[in-house]
C-alpha cells in the first residue's frame, strides 16, 4: 500500500520535494540566483525522467486520486513545459529578486495541476483547480514596479474567483441532484434531465473561463500583456494544457451520457473561438497580446479534437498540447530574449531581426510555422490530427470552417515571419548574446518542433496509452 | 530504382546550401544539386521504360510502403506511373533553369537558393506519393517558399501579391484537406492510401461532396476560373526564378492533383461534374486570352496567358476522353517548360532594360540577339507553331475533345480553339514591339545575356524541342496512366 502510494504519486511527491527544498533555501541566506536556478532545473528534469518509469493505473484515498499511464504522460508534458520555462527565461530569472518564492508559487500551481489531472472526485478537483490558479495570480504580479502587472493580477484573480463561483454552483447542483461527488459514480448516474444539463453547463462555463473560450476570454489578453513573459508562457501553455487534459476526462468519462449536449456546445464555441481569436490577432502589434489571441484561436482548434469523443480525439488533443508547448514556448523564449536585451516587445520593432540574429529568427520562424500548421513542423501534424479526429463526426461545415480558420491564422503568422526576415535598417535589433541555458532551451524547442511530427512513434506512444 | 533518392537529393542540397559560407559556394552547390536532379529524373525515365517493358504497366512502379502513423492509417507510400514521371522530368528541367537564371541574385543568396530547392523537394514528394496524407504534406511544403520568395525578393506590390498567393493556395489546400478527410472516413478501413481508396466502392453521395472540394482545391493551384486571380499578381511580383517555379512546377501540382486524386478516386462524380468543369475551363481559356490582349507588362502578358493555357489542362480533364486527358498531361508539361522559359527571358530583358512595359521597348533584336531569339521561340511555342511543344499539346487536347459528340462539347471545343487566334494576336504584338523596329536610344548600349542565362534558356529549349519534334515518347509514357483513369470513369 505504502509502496503504491509512492509509485502512483511520484510526480506530485517530487514536485513537493522541490518546493520544500526551495522553502529551506529561503530560510538560510546568501544563495544566489545563479546557483538556485540550476538546482530547480535539475529537479524538474529528474521529475520529467521519473515520468517514464513505473507507470501504472491505480486508485488512492477511496477514489479521490486516480492515475493512469496517460495521466502520467500528461503530467510529464506539463512538467517538461515548466522545465523549458526555467531554461528559456533565465535572463529574467537571474535578475528576479525573489526567485525562490517565484518558483515555490509556480511549482505549487504545477502541483495543483497534477492533482487536478488525477482527481477522481469533484471536491479534490475543485481544490486542485484553486491550487493551480491562486499562486498564478500571485506570480502574475511579480513585476512589482509595473502598474500593468498589478492590473493583470487583479483581473486574473477576479475573473478566476468568478469562474470558481460558477463552478461551485454547478458542483452543488450536481451533488444535489445525484447525491454523489465521485467521478466513477457520476458517470453512471448522470442523465439528460434539464436540471442536470443546467448544472453541467455551469460546470462547463468554468472550464470555458480557464481555457479562455470565447465569450469567456476577455481576461486573457490583458493578463498576458501585463504578466512577466515567463508567467505569460506558463499561462498560455501549462495552464491551458492542464485544463484541457482534465476537460477531456470530465467530458469523456464523467459526462459522457450528455455527449449530445456538449458536442453541439463545443461545435458552436469552437467556431466562435477560432474566428474571434484569429480576427483579433490580426490587429495586434504587441507580441504578447498577439500570442494571447493566437492562443485563443488555438484553443478553438483544440475543441475540434475534443468534439470527436473518441480515443483518436483524446490522443490528438494530448499530442497537440505537446506540440503546442514546444511551438509556443519557442516563440515566447525568443521574445523574452529580445525583450530582456533590447526592451523591444512590438512586432513592428522586430524588423530585420534576421540580419544580426539568424538563430533567434529561425527558431521564431519555426515556432510560428508550427503554430500556423505548416509542414514539416510538428504543428502541421498536430492540427491535422485534431481535424481528422473532429471529422469523424462527418460534420462537413464544421471542418470546412476549421480548415479555413487555419488560413486566417496563417495570414497573421506570415506577417510576423515576413517582418523578421525583411530588410534591416538602423532601427533593427542588435546582436543579442544568449545565455547558455536560453540557447539550450531554444534548441530543444526548435528540434522538437521539427522532429516531433516526423517521428511518428511519439503519436503512437500516446495513442497506445489507456 | 529507389524513389527516396528523388527526395534525398533536394534535401541534401538544401542542407548543404545552408551550411556553406560564401555566395559562390551556395550557387555551385545548388547548381550541382539541380544537375543531379535532372540526371536522376532522366535515369528514372529510362528505368521506368525498362520496368514497363519487363513488367507491363501498372499504377505504381518502384513502389515502396513504410509505416508512418499506423494507428491513423497513414503510410509513407511511394510509387510512380507515367504521368508522375513526366511531371518529375518537367520539374527537374525547370529547377535547373531556375537555379541558372538566379545566378546574379545578390540579396540573401543562401536563403534564396534554400527556398528554391525546398520548393522542388515539395514538388517531387507530391508527385511520387501514393498516400493522400503524404501528398498533402508535400503540397503544403511547396506553398510557403513561394510566399517568402515573393515577399522578400519580389518587386512591385509584392506584399499584396505574396499574401494573396499564399492565402489562396492555402485556401485551396484547406478544401483538399476536407475532401481528403471525407474519403478517409467512408470506407471500412480508415486509410489515406490512394490505391486502397481506389479499390473501395466510394458511395455516390460522398463522391458528390468530396469531388468539388478536391477538384476546386487543386484547381486553385492550376488557375481554375474563378480562382485564378492570384496568378497575375503572384507571377508579376515574383523574382524571375520564383515566377518560373510558380508557373512551371507549382501550377502543375494542381493539375496533377485534379487528375490523379479527384478524377481517379471519384469516377462517378467526375462524370457527373464534367460539364461544369468544361464550362469553367472554356471561360478561363477565352477570358485569359482576351485579358492578355489588354496587358502591356510582359510578365502580366505571360501570367494571363498562363490562365488561358492552364484552361486547356482543365478542359482536357473535363472532356474525359483518352485523347483529351492525354492532351491535358502534355499541356502541363509543355506549359511548364514554355512559361518557365518565357519568364526566364522576361527576367533577362528586365535585368537590362529595367522595364517590362512592351511599348517602352523596341529593336532589342539588334542589341540582345540571343534574348530576342529566345523570346521569339517561346512566342511561337505559345501560339502553337508545329515542331514546338505547344502545338503537340494543344492539338492533342482539341482532337481528344472533338471525340466527344454533342452540341455542348462541340461548342466548348470550338470556343477553346478560337483562343489560338487571340493568342497569335497578343504574342506577335508583344514580340514584335519588343524585338523589332528601331533601337531606342537608351537601350543602344545594352549587352546580350550572360553564359548562365544562355545555359538556362538552352536547357528549356531542349525540353521544348524534345517534346515538339518527338512527341511520341511522351505520349507513350503518359498514356497507360491516363487510360487507367479513363477506364475507371467509363466503367461506371
Amino acid at each position: 500500500m505504502l509502496n503504491d502510494f509512492f509509485i502512483l504519486m511520484k510526480m506530485e511527491l517530487l514536485v513537493t520535494v522541490i518546493i520544500f527544498l526551495l522553502l529551506l533555501v529561503k530560510l538560510g541566506k546568501g544563495i544566489s540566483n545563479d546557483v538556485l536556478l540550476p538546482i530547480i532545473q535539475v529537479g524538474l528534469l529528474l521529475n520529467f525522467l521519473a515520468g517514464f518509469f513505473l507507470n501504472k493505473e491505480g486508485i488512492l484515498f477511496d477514489g479521490m486520486y486516480y492515475t493512469t499511464p496517460l495521466a502520467v504522460v500528461q503530467k510529464s508534458i506539463l512538467n517538461l513545459g515548466v522545465y523549458l520555462i526555467s531554461l528559456l527565461f533565465a535572463d529574467w530569472f537571474r535578475r528576479c529578486e525573489n526567485l525562490a518564492e517565484f518558483f515555490v508559487l509556480m511549482l505549487s500551481a504545477l502541483l495543483g495541476m497534477f492533482f487536478m489531472i488525477s482527481s477522481g472526485n469533484l471536491l479534490i478537483f475543485y481544490l486542485a483547480l484553486e491550487l493551480s490558479t491562486i499562486p498564478i495570480a500571485a506570480v502574475v504580479n511579480f513585476d512589482l514596479r509595473m502598474k500593468k502587472s498589478s492590473e493583470a493580477s487583479m483581473k486574473m484573480i477576479l475573473s478566476s474567483a468568478f469562474s470558481s463561483g460558477i463552478l461551485l454552483f454547478g458542483i452543488s447542483l450536481i451533488y444535489g441532484i445525484t447525491g454523489s461527488i465521485q467521478f466513477a459514480e457520476l458517470s453512471v448516474i448522470v442523465t439528460q434531465s434539464p436540471l442536470q444539463i443546467l448544472a453541467f453547463i455551469f460546470f462547463f462555463t468554468a472550464f470555458a473561463f480557464k481555457l479562455s473560450i470565447v465569450p469567456f476570454h476577455l481576461w486573457t489578453a490583458d493578463v498576458y500583456e501585463g504578466s512577466p513573459v515567463a508567467v505569460t508562457a506558463f499561462l498560455s501553455v501549462i495552464s491551458k494544457g492542464a485544463v484541457a487534459f482534465i476537460f477531456l476526462t470530465v467530458l469523456y468519462r464523467v459526462f459522457h451520457s450528455l455527449n449530445y449536449t456538449w458536442y453541439h456546445l463545443l461545435v458552436a464555441l469552437s467556431v466562435i473561438t477560432m474566428i474571434t481569436g484569429n480576427l483579433f490577432a490580426i490587429r495586434q502589434d504587441n507580441f504578447k497580446r498577439f500570442l494571447a489571441f493566437s492562443s485563443i484561436a488555438q484553443v478553438g482548434f483544440i475543441l475540434v479534437g475534443v468534439s470527436a469523443d473518441s480515443v483518436a480525439g483524446q490522443t490528438s488533443v494530448v499530442y497537440f498540447i505537446l506540440v503546442y508547448l514546444f511551438s509556443n514556448l519557442g516563440a515566447f523564449g525568443v521574445i523574452s530574449a529580445i525583450c530582456a536585451n533590447t526592451g523591444k516587445e512590438k512586432i513592428s520593432e522586430l524588423k530585420g531581426l534576421y540580419k544580426n540574429n539568424p538563430f533567434l529568427t529561425w527558431v521564431l520562424a519555426l515556432s510560428l510555422f508550427s503554430l500556423a500548421g505548416i509542414p514539416p513542423t510538428a504543428g502541421f501534424f498536430g492540427k491535422l490530427f485534431l481535424i481528422t479526429a473532429g471529422a469523424s463526426r462527418a460534420d462537413y461545415w464544421f471542418i470546412i470552417v476549421a480548415a479555413l480558420n487555419m488560413i486566417i491564422s496563417l495570414y497573421y503568422y506570415l506577417i510576423v515571419i515576413k517582418t523578421i526576415f525583411s530588410k534591416a535598417d538602423d532601427q533593427s535589433v542588435q546582436k543579442i548574446q544568449l545565455l547558455p541555458s536560453v540557447k539550450l532551451g531554444l534548441m530543444i524547442c526548435a528540434a522538437a518542433v521539427i522532429l516531433t511530427g516526423l517521428m511518428s512513434w511519439v503519436y503512437d506512444y500516446i495513442a497506445a496509452l489507456k | 530504382m529507389n524513389l527516396v533518392i528523388l527526395l534525398l537529393i533536394p534535401l541534401l542540397t538544401a542542407l548543404l546550401v545552408l551550411l556553406v559560407k560564401s555566395a559562390t559556394q551556395v550557387k555551385v552547390v545548388a547548381l550541382t544539386g539541380s544537375v543531379f536532379q535532372l540526371v536522376i529524373a532522366v535515369f528514372l525515365l529510362c528505368a521506368f521504360r525498362t520496368d514497363v517493358a519487363a513488367n507491363g504497366n501498372h499504377l505504381a512502379h518502384f513502389e515502396q510502403n513504410h509505416q508512418w502513423f499506423p494507428s491513423l492509417g497513414i503510410s509513407f507510400h511511394l510509387g510512380v506511373d507515367g504521368i508522375a514521371v513526366s511531371m518529375i522530368l518537367l520539374t527537374a528541367f525547370v529547377v535547373l533553369a531556375g537555379v541558372l537564371v538566379s545566378w546574379n541574385v545578390e540579396k540573401m543568396t543562401k536563403e534564396f537558393y534554400f527556398l528554391l530547392i525546398l520548393l522542388s523537394f515539395g514538388a517531387y514528394g507530391f508527385f511520387i506519393s501514393l498516400d493522400l496524407f503524404v501528398l498533402f504534406f508535400f503540397l503544403e511544403i511547396a506553398v510557403i517558399p513561394k510566399y517568402l520568395l515573393i515577399s522578400i525578393w519580389g518587386s512591385g506590390k509584392k506584399e499584396y501579391s505574396a499574401n494573396k498567393l499564399a492565402l489562396m493556395l492555402m485556401g485551396g489546400s484547406a478544401l483538399v484537406l476536407v475532401g481528403m478527410l471525407g474519403l478517409y472516413f467512408t470506407g471500412n478501413e480508415k486509410t489515406f492510401d490512394l490505391l486502397k481508396l481506389a479499390a473501395q466502392q466510394i458511395p455516390t453521395d460522398v463522391q458528390q461532396i468530396c469531388f468539388p472540394l478536391l477538384f476546386v482545391g487543386f484547381g486553385v493551384f492550376t488557375a481554375l476560373f474563378p480562382f485564378h486571380t492570384w496568378v497575375p499578381d503572384g507571377h508579376s511580383s515574383a523574382p524571375t526564378a520564383g515566377s518560373m517555379f510558380l508557373a512551371g512546377i507549382s501550377m502543375k501540382l494542381g493539375g496533377y492533383g485534379c487528375l490523379k486524386v479527384a478524377a481517379f478516386l471519384l469516377p462517378a462524380a467526375t462524370k457527373q461534374y464534367g460539364d461544369y468543369i468544361i464550362v469553367l475551363s472554356a471561360i478561363a481559356i477565352l477570358y485569359g486570352a482576351f485579358a492578355t490582349m489588354m496587358q502591356k507588362d510582359l510578365k502580366y502578358i505571360n501570367a494571363y496567358s498562363s490562365v488561358s493555357h492552364c484552361g486547356f489542362v482543365i478542359l482536357g480533364i473535363g472532356m474525359l476522353t483518352k485523347g483529351s486527358v492525354n492532351g491535358a498531361v502534355l499541356q502541363m508539361v509543355s506549359h511548364g517548360l514554355m512559361t518557365a522559359l518565357f519568364f526566364a527571358v522576361i527576367g533577362m530583358i528586365y535585368e537590362r532594360t529595367h522595364t517590362r512595359q512592351v511599348n517602352e521597348m523596341g529593336g532589342l533584336l539588334k542589341v540582345m540577339p540571343f534574348a530576342s531569339t529566345v523570346l521569339f521561340i517561346v512566342g511561337m511555342c505559345s501560339l502553337g507553331l508545329p515542331g514546338l511543344s505547344g502545338f503537340v499539346a494543344e492539338m492533342t487536347v482539341f482532337v481528344g475533345s472533338w471525340e466527344r459528340t454533342g452540341m455542348f462539347y462541340r461548342i466548348a471545343t470550338i470556343a477553346a480553339c478560337m483562343s489560338i487566334v487571340v493568342t497569335a494576336v497578343y504574342i506577335l504584338r508583344a514580340v514584335s514591339r519588343t524585338a523589332m523596329g528601331p533601337v531606342k536610344e537608351q537601350f543602344a548600349g545594352l549587352k546580350d545575356v550572360s553564359w548562365y542565362e544562355k545555359l538556362a534558356a538552352v536547357v528549356l529549349i531542349a525540353g521544348i524541342l524534345a517534346m515538339g519534334l518527338f512527341p511520341s515518347w511522351l505520349t507513350k509514357l503518359v498514356e497507360p496512366g491516363v487510360s487507367a483513369i479513363i477506364n475507371r470513369i467509363n466503367g461506371i
